[in-house]
């Protein structure tokens, strides 16, 4: 009965995500600071590098180039092929080195968000590669992915709609926000955390990467995917100036 | 197309020049060493050798020891051929290629006593600390062997040792204010034959010419590990050539990373 008691007097006193604000003193829609540049791989077609927070990525291009396998070449339009591979010290828990489930299922579901950016009916039967390399993870590994390809793509020419920024919404206990830490991911106070990685093309109005794990309101998750929107019409900013200096610099 | 790559860069040889850049058959390329690129590692570096882009980080784990060794800690050293590096680099498994790079430069390491593995003792028999060193590349211009050695050697000079709870259990994301136990700085230095030439610290094009390869491993003033490659072979007046070159580009090389920390 005490034990009952105390522990609602717990509930009741502790104070919600929403009252005590963010772990790193953040707005609700304010991202982590981010740097970007392109071009520094010098072997590939394109490439980016992009620090979102702590975390980093680096995406590297290879092509448009020969399809191969040649069975799999596609005879009206690109084959688009993405790797997401996490370099093992990048987290606290060393991840083994090469291929994972998880890399699988981020390097597709990666692909089929850029895919929607390339006009893919201008490279029939040839091949673009991209691979992507997580040097240091801290939540968000798989938006500060695409926005690296997405850079590196431009930066290798290969013929676009539009650049496609990516943040991750989401809830951690009553609070909507963007751009989530690990340390807000690992929030189990309350309702805990919901992460929402979203990939958006801003001249089309689409979104091309939708997960979601954690619980969420409907309600809510309106509110979190407009939210992500608006981060992400800001991301698309910074990504244009990004390509714009590379060409002003000459 | 390659026979005449090969005249030209024998051409060139013969004047002690090389193909790229403003350095002779004996000179190595700029070396940049940065270090702690990857801040949940124990230990990070990124080499840039001329156009080579590398990079090692270290994690340490908990093991039990082998039963030869009860009272020693172990090292594994890992590495791969990262598509993102080259055009011809394939992803999956790795290949020949990337486990001999590994264990070149894995021997090298072990072989210096480079670690001081008894150091690395929890419990005798028990509790040993596991060092994993794994590299990768980002830009393949030749010589990977060489570039993933220094970025190794510099990411265990600056590793710190993860933070142990009461019951020797690793806590995550916190570092006690020891480094890992590092006596010696072994230094691998390769040697490319083309023709009856030998070219120091090759290139993408010069290698893919090249029909033999030594890398020369030595700490201090001793040789630690060597390894030959290739198709064709090497006399031992080239080879005693090797050696002394050896130690006198270690020296240029140890001047950078003495310079790490």
């Amino acid at each position: 009965m005490t034990a009952k008691k105390t522990e609602e007097k717990k509930t009741e006193s502790r104070k919600s995500y929403k009252a005590t604000g963010r772990i790193d003193k953040r707005k609700a829609t304010e991202m982590r600071p981010m740097e970007m540049s392109i071009g520094f791989l010098p072997n590939c077609a394109g490439s980016a590098r992009v620090k979102v927070g702590n975390t980093i990525a680096i995406a590297g291009v290879y092509g448009p180039k020969k399809a191969r396998p040649k069975h799999e070449e596609l005879k009206d339009k690109l084959l688009l092929r993405c790797y997401y591979d996490l370099v093992s010290f990048s987290v606290p828990d060393r991840a083994r080195p090469g291929p994972s489930r998880r890399s699988t299922e981020l390097g597709m579901v990666i692909k089929s968000a850029l895919e929607r950016s390339i006009f893919t009916e201008f490279y029939p039967r040839s091949m673009v590669e991209v691979f992507i390399e997580v040097v240091q993870a801290d939540a968000g590994s798989r938006c500060a992915s695409i926005i690296a390809a997405s850079l590196a793509l431009a930066d290798a020419g290969i013929e676009m709609r539009d650049l496609m920024p990516a943040v991750a919404c989401g809830k951690i206990d009553d609070l909507v926000c963007v751009d989530l830490t690990k340390a807000e991911e690992d929030y189990h106070e309350g309702e805990g955390p919901t992460d929402i990685p979203i990939a958006y093309l801003p001249n089309q109005d689409e979104i091309t990467l939708l997960q979601l794990d954690g619980k969420i309101s409907k309600e809510e998750l309106a509110q979190a995917i407009k939210m992500g929107i608006v981060a992400c019409k800001e991301i698309h900013k910074q990504m244009k100036q990004t390509i714009r200096s590379k060409y002003e610099k000459r | 197309m390659n026979e005449d790559f090969k005249k030209y860069a024998l051409e060139l040889a013969e004047k002690n020049k090389r193909n790229y850049g403003n350095r002779g058959v004996d000179e190595t390329r700029n070396l940049i060493i940065e270090t702690n690129v990857s801040m949940n590692s124990e230990g990070s570096a990124k080499v840039t050798l001329g156009k080579t882009i590398v990079v090692a980080g270290v994690k340490m784990e908990i093991g039990t020891p082998y039963s030869d060794r009860p009272n020693e800690g172990t090292l594994i050293c890992s590495g791969e051929l990262t598509p993102i590096a080259d055009d011809l680099f394939e992803p999956g498994k790795p290949g020949e290629e990337a486990i001999e790079l590994s264990r070149v430069v894995d021997r090298g390491i072990r072989e210096s006593g480079s670690i001081d593995f008894e150091k690395l003792c929890i419990v005798p028999k028990e509790k040993v600390w596991n060092v994993l060193v794994d590299f990768y590349i980002w830009n393949n211009d030749g010589n990977l062997i060489d570039a993933c050695g220094i970025a190794a050697i510099a990411a265990l000079k600056v590793a710190r040792m993860p933070k142990l709870d009461a019951e020797n259990k690793i806590v995550s994301g916190e570092w006690s204010d020891q480094k890992v136990p590092f006596l010696k700085i072994p230094i691998p230095t390769t040697f490319f034959k083309i023709g009856d030439k030998i070219f120091v610290d090759a290139d993408k094009e010069e290698q893919a010419v090249s029909e033999a390869r030594l890398t020369v491993t030595s700490s201090n003033d001793k040789i630690n590990a060597l390894q030959k490659g290739g198709v064709g072979a090497f006399n031992i007046k080239e080879i005693e050539e090797c050696l002394a070159k050896s130690f006198k580009i270690k020296d240029k090389i140890l001047d950078v990373i003495n310079k790490v920390n």
